[in-house]
């Protein structure tokens, strides 16, 4: 007994013995937190009420699911499902981007030659159709389907759920990706002119604007789970955003050549890139390591992840989808699908239902995918069955609960954890930022001689150190000092380059402009 | 081949008419809430501020307040809504608090009216002036018995005679009166301390000790034989009257205003000092307080403690009123108006929803206790939200940005530099003493609690 009253009354803190309103304070806080971690395992056990079902395919014997096309399928399901494959044929202006509201009730299509178009699929009414007679790269629905904002040839507009032009955003300039941040309020906007911009629509601030320093961004996702922005660059590079920072928060090196699309799944645990190189690569974002790598017979075009998982790949005129495949590797694709003589620009699962919508170049494409939704919905976060009263609330709710943006980082849960140092160790965030930075340049002066200790041009090409340094460290993520190697190796070919030719007897190029007045001769 | 999708019926998840509130169906998977921690600190944010911009304290005055300022006041315990008051011109007024009219007045005393308490049985009210008399008043909840007194009544020197049942004389002025709880025994204050019996003229025992003024005195509503009483001789003095004596004496450094005890632990009680400050005190141990609530810059008038007993106002020469938790030293929110002059009245309502006030104004005021607390019938929507942000705020009241948000509080401008010449005085009182402490031998200049500063001496009646 008093053992026990000893421990109590000696709670520590960095050796101080806490007051008595501390330690209160801290009982309560205790007690909140049991209070919490019961909620956690009450909430777990409320799993068995959920009332809906996964969709899935059973397969018969010699039965293969990616076999099945998709008129068997339709066959083979209830008529409410089978009244959701459909197809749009629209020839003239096409390529179609396609993006699904929040819900999935309503869809944006979005022609490269100016024809954008909301309506509710399911009811097959439509809220507004625009012909914009200029380009139009790519278009998102905001907060709802009550407002959407355009990349066209320029500038960004938005659009109300009428069609008219309510916006016009001239800071993003020559767009080509879109996309919004629904807990932020942020529109997230990259095109050929290398800059990330985040724009707040509620309050119509630009919150930041990140040079990207890699040339035109080629795709572009976000993480659902903490908002992290993913851009993929011209030469294979993805870089992780947070408007907060003007420098990526990570660097991956994901293929060879462009990375045409990148998607992340809802718990931000994998993210898919299709590469140019034909690949598609599976990447564990917690780990910055590649997981797995499938080919693809052409380049593809378009890469998705569905709720459940499912990743769905479009590839010239084919649609691919894969199961399982954060898993182990897939040997064979769950679903696939032909639209003959055409070219599939989007594929995005519609949230909710087990549907995939697909664009390409002559129109757009609903197709069936059982398995691929979230069956059971919470009404309080997103409901698709939501009335014109409760969207309304819904929204009001969401603007009071806008997360600040500096509140993107790659760990969402580090908000509200507790800083253990004491208060007179604790640094504000300009000491911090200039500690980091003068820590940073330390190791990379000590790096740097480690590096360059290593240049030996007398040794072989296949011993040098570097070499082997660059084969023990295989890891595609770029970081400082795998650059530095790089560099150290090229100079070292350099000079073991200098060093042959100068037994040769090769007499070394001399910079031909030695003197200004060469170029005359 | 078997193929199973997700096919919803809307019937399950739409309402079924307009008026009915839709089905919600939920699914806890974190996955389908990101963000969590970051909107429930978010969230805590907001209530936090809408906590703040909904608060607004003042409620009203009682019809047009009275001529001179409110010097004594009188909860009826028996009922939520009725209250008396008496000024310093020595008009009692009788409320509905419903209404904010009164309901009846009379013109009690020559000069000013200094005690008023209504009797348990609800029956009567008994008052006492400075002009040495006492009267017993009757009560009548009659529509019909609707007598005022005219305050244009330029006859200052008759005063009302209808529904006084009786008049006391007593050998002094007096100062303050309280009744028992349970008995026909009421107790007077002034240059004695008196008992007296409501049936008899004369009173019945004198308990007095010591030669000095008594400016309060206030029966214990549980223990109900025992009663406490402050002097101008900065005295505090416990009395039992089974024993028919007081039991024991401390003084203070300065003098107490008024006394209140705890209605639900009856040992405690608590009392308002001239030195600013008010204290808690155990009747049991008296050789230091249990509590010292700081905070105001003139000295505290008169204090009252919550039905439930976890709170107190109290109301101060400075303007103002503050509400502290009896277990905190600083107070939870502090009211104050442009009008309203030095507080002399702060009780609690007898459901502990509102607090009246009494100033030199000659207005009695009614504030909310929770200054954003708004009554009414609530649906359990809102109750349900209230709750949880209730909650939200509790959890995350550490949060730098939540804490300077709920602390902060608009004082008027002299206030606030009192208080800053306060701390200014304070701290170099303090620097003074560590100077002295570091001059002399170890142990000669002691540290003093807060606590037990006040206590000057202790005296138990043999």
């Amino acid at each position: 007994m008093s053992e026990i009253v000893d421990s109590q009354n000696t709670i520590k803190n960095g050796g101080n013995k806490l007051s008595a309103t501390a330690r209160k304070r801290q009982r309560q806080l205790k007690k909140m937190d049991n209070e919490y971690e019961e909620a956690l395992e009450e909430a777990q056990r409320a799993e068995i009420l959920l009332t809906e079902e996964q969709g899935f395919i059973e397969t018969d014997g010699m039965e293969k699911s990616w076999r099945f096309s998709q008129d068997e399928i339709v066959k083979n399901v209830d008529i409410s499902t089978a009244n959701k494959r459909f197809e749009l044929k629209l020839n003239d202006y096409g390529p179609y981007t396609i993006d699904y509201s929040r819900t999935g009730r309503d869809l944006l299509i979005c022609g490269k030659k100016g024809h954008v178009a909301s309506f509710d699929w399911r009811l097959g009414t439509l809220h507004t159709e625009l012909h914009l007679n200029e380009t139009a790269n790519a278009a998102k629905y905001l907060q709802n389907s009550q407002m959407f904002a355009v990349a066209q040839k320029k500038y960004v507009y938005i659009y109300d759920h009428e069609g008219t032009e309510i916006h016009k955003l001239k800071q993003h300039l020559d767009p080509t990706l879109l996309d919004f941040l629904p807990y932020h309020y942020l529109l997230v906007s990259a095109g050929k002119s290398g800059w990330l911009r985040y724009h707040d629509i509620s309050t119509g601030e630009m919150v930041g604007a990140l040079r990207t320093k890699l040339g035109p961004t080629v795709s572009m996702a976000q993480n659902p789970w903490n908002a992290v922005m993913h851009a993929g660059h011209s030469n294979g590079q993805v870089t992780l955003w947070s408007p907060g920072m003007s420098t990526p928060l990570a660097k991956m090196q994901v293929c060879r050549g462009p990375v045409r699309s990148i998607a992340v799944n809802r718990d931000g645990r994998y993210m898919a890139a299709l590469g140019a190189d034909k690949t598609l690569k599976i990447w564990d974002i917690r780990k910055f390591e590649e997981l797995d790598s499938y080919s693809t017979p052409t380049q593809g075009n378009s890469v998705h992840i569905s709720d459940s998982g499912l990743v769905s790949v479009g590839w010239g005129p084919h649609v691919t989808i894969w199961k399982d495949c954060f898993k182990s590797h897939q040997k064979h694709p769950y679903l696939t699908h032909l639209i003959p003589g055409s070219q599939v620009q989007t594929t995005k699962f519609v949230p909710f239902e087990d549907i995939l919508g697909v664009g390409h170049n002559n129109g757009f494409s609903s197709l069936i995918v059982p398995g691929a939704g979230e069956s059971n919905f919470d009404a309080l976060e997103i409901n698709p069955y939501e009335t014109k009263k409760m969207r309304r609330e819904t929204e009001v709710r969401m603007l009071m609960n806008k997360l600040k943006p500096d509140m993107i980082t790659l760990d969402p849960n580090v908000i509200g954890t507790v800083d253990r140092r004491k208060p007179h160790e604790r640094l504000t965030a300009k000491e911090q930022s200039e500690k980091e930075a003068a820590a940073l340049e330390d190791e990379e002066n000590k790096s740097r001689d480690d590096v360059e200790k290593f240049i030996k041009p007398e040794t072989s090409s296949k011993n040098s150190a570097l070499r082997k340094f660059k084969r023990k460290h295989r890891k595609n993520l770029i970081t400082e000092r795998s650059m530095r190697v790089q560099k150290a190796l090229e100079r070292e070919k350099e000079l073991r380059q200098q060093k042959k030719d100068l037994e040769n007897n090769i007499q070394r190029k001399k910079d031909e402009l030695e003197n200004a007045f060469d170029r005359f001769k | 081949m078997k193929i199973k999708t997700i096919s919803r019926s809307a019937d399950a998840y739409v309402p079924a008419a307009n008026t009915r509130e839709a089905p919600l169906s939920r699914n806890m998977n974190p996955e389908l809430h990101p963000f969590e921690r970051a909107r429930e600190y978010t969230r805590a944010v907001n209530a936090t501020k809408l906590e703040r911009v909904f608060a607004q304290p003042f409620v009203g005055t009682l019809g047009d307040g009275h001529r001179d300022g409110v010097y004594a006041f009188a909860k009826n315990f028996s009922s939520v809504n009725k209250v008396a008051t008496a000024s310093g011109d020595g008009v009692i007024k009788y409320w509905d608090v419903t209404s904010r009219d009164q309901t009846f007045s009379f013109k009690a005393h020559y000069g000013m009216c200094s005690g008023l308490v209504v009797s348990p049985n609800q029956e009567s009210i008994l008052s006492c002036g400075v002009d040495k008399t006492i009267k017993l008043w009757k009560i009548n909840n009659d529509s019909d018995y609707n007598q005022n007194y005219d305050i244009n009544n330029k006859n200052e020197t008759t005063t009302s005679t209808t529904g006084l049942l009786k008049t006391y004389l007593a050998d002094f002025s007096l100062m303050a009166l309280d009744h028992h709880q349970t008995d026909d025994i009421f107790v007077t204050a002034g240059a004695n301390i008196n008992l007296w019996d409501i049936n008899r003229n004369k009173p019945i025992s004198n308990l007095s000790w010591g030669a000095d003024n008594i400016s309060s005195v206030k029966f214990n509503k549980t223990e109900t034989s025992i009663f406490a009483s402050t002097g101008s001789d900065n005295s505090l003095i416990l009395y039992d009257i089974r024993t028919n004596s007081p039991t024991q004496k401390i003084k203070t450094s300065m003098r107490n205003n008024a006394i209140s005890w705890n209605p639900m632990e009856a040992f405690i009680f608590a009392t308002a000092n001239e030195d600013q400050n008010s204290y808690l005190w155990d009747m049991r141990y008296m050789d230091k307080s249990l509590n010292v609530f700081k905070g105001h810059v003139n000295a505290v008038m008169d204090v009252d403690f919550s039905p439930t007993g976890k709170e107190i106002v109290t109301g101060s020469y400075d303007k103002t009123l503050r509400i502290f938790q009896t277990n905190k030293g600083h107070s939870r929110d502090v009211y104050h108006t442009k009008r309203m002059q030095h507080i002399f009245i702060t009780k609690f309502s007898t459901d502990s929803k509102y607090i009246f006030s009494g100033s030199d104004d000659g207005n009695v005021r009614i504030w909310r206790t929770k200054a954003n607390e708004r009554s009414g019938p609530k649906s359990s929507k809102k109750r349900a939200k209230e709750e949880y942000d209730e909650k939200l705020k509790q959890r995350y009241a550490d949060m730098p940005e939540i804490r300077r948000i709920a602390r902060h509080r608009h004082l008027p401008l002299s206030i606030k530099k009192s208080t800053d010449i306060k701390n200014e005085q304070i701290a170099s009182i303090k620097h003074r003493e560590e100077n002295r402490r570091n001059h002399s031998k170890e142990g000669e200049v002691p540290y003093v609690p807060e606590r037990s500063k006040t206590v000057v001496g202790r005296v138990h009646k043999q």
